[in-house]
């Protein structure tokens, strides 16, 4: 019985800390260092000049995430030049998710032609420090002093499945206040996205 | 009328989030377990016989399942219909056309960050959110929780 207690508490802890942890807003965000489709190493370290990243947790399967591939890429070509570059990161473990292997995201950035890094989370020790749960799932940070500083976490915008329905741009409304000084004035939003493949 | 007809019995009715949000909100003497799907998510297809399987287990119970499906409209006739005849899916299966997911996802859970699967347990004593992967014996622990309430 108190084996079957002990059992039922860990279950109801696993299933609030899976939602909970990670980054909230005005949080530092640690840099880290990932392996990129062309084969080298990145980190945000790589990028001086910027003044912030779109960090898109991201995978090749998932349809929400192609639904949003085309966005990501003009994000990126319209934000990079002003400072805030995309870099997208695939949270998944291949072994339980084989579509989203190193190899398919090499293939996939090469059909998509991929201005931006899409880095893979080997190990999986990125997405849990900032508490992505899915595919698409977006961090924005901005640079202030040495430190980068969550700003915004949800979605790109309000319609993942249709971008020309699209109303709110909330990801790029959020980037342009920081352009223009400003802090977003939404920072949090929802969409639904394909959760994070970890083994059991 | 339906149970002459295979194909009716597979007929899924499409609601925007106004139209399930009174089945999330039903105040009786059922327990209801609502969990969020597609059939393009490859945990939540492997739970969806469970839930099936509480559907049936605990019929007299009066635990009800509904599975709400977030499959694009444009694929209902191509893969969601196809996956429930194939599946002999015997729980009330409903497709939410709804792409404002901002507005709606808080309705069902302030907890919920939009991962599927997801899924929400409630009768009139209470009310429990997961968005996690079952497996059964999780699943079914978690219903006796609310049906020996």
């Amino acid at each position: 019985m108190k084996k079957f207690v002990l059992f039922l508490s860990l279950v109801a802890f696993s299933t609030t800390t899976l939602i909970s942890q990670g980054y909230t807003i005005g949080d530092k965000a640690e840099d880290f260092r990932l392996k990129n489709v062309d084969g080298t190493m990145v980190s945000m370290a790589d990028y001086p000049d910027a003044k912030g990243f779109v960090i898109i947790f991201s995978c090749n399967h998932c349809p929400f995430v192609v639904a949003t591939e085309d966005r990501m890429i003009d994000l990126h070509n319209k934000y990079a030049p002003k400072g805030y570059p995309v870099i997208a990161i695939n949270p998944n473990d291949p072994e339980v998710q084989p579509q989203d292997s190193f190899e398919k995201m090499i293939i996939r950035a090469i059909e998509k032609n991929f201005p931006f890094a899409y880095l893979f989370d080997e190990g999986q020790k990125v997405y849990p420090k900032f508490g992505a749960t899915h595919t698409p799932h977006v961090f924005l940070l901005n640079k202030s002093g040495d430190d980068l500083i969550v700003e915004y976490i949800g979605a790109i915008d309000d319609n993942t499945r249709d971008a020309s329905q699209v109303e709110e741009h909330y990801l790029a409304n959020a980037i342009d206040a920081l352009l223009a000084g400003e802090k977003p004035a939404v920072t949090e939003t929802r969409a639904i996205g394909c959760t994070i493949k970890v083994k059991k | 009328m339906g149970a002459q007809n295979p194909e009716a019995k597979y007929n899924v009715q499409i609601y925007d989030f106004e139209g399930i949000r009174p089945l999330l909100e039903k105040d009786n003497d059922t327990t209801y377990v609502i969990n969020f799907w597609a059939t393009w998510c490859s945990p939540c297809v492997r739970e969806i016989p469970y839930f099936d399987k509480i559907n049936s287990k605990f019929a007299e119970k009066k635990v009800k399942v509904i599975l709400i499906s977030l499959d694009f409209p444009n694929q209902y006739d191509t893969r969601l219909i196809p996956f429930l005849k194939e599946r002999q899916i015997k729980s009330r299966v409903i497709l939410l056309d709804d792409p404002r997911a901002n507005r709606w996802i808080p309705l069902v859970s302030e907890k919920w960050t939009g991962a599927i699967p997801a899924t929400l347990i409630y009768n009139s004593h209470g009310k429990e959110f997961y968005q996690k992967v079952f497996t059964y014996e999780e699943l079914e622990n978690e219903v006796l929780k609310f049906i020996s309430n």
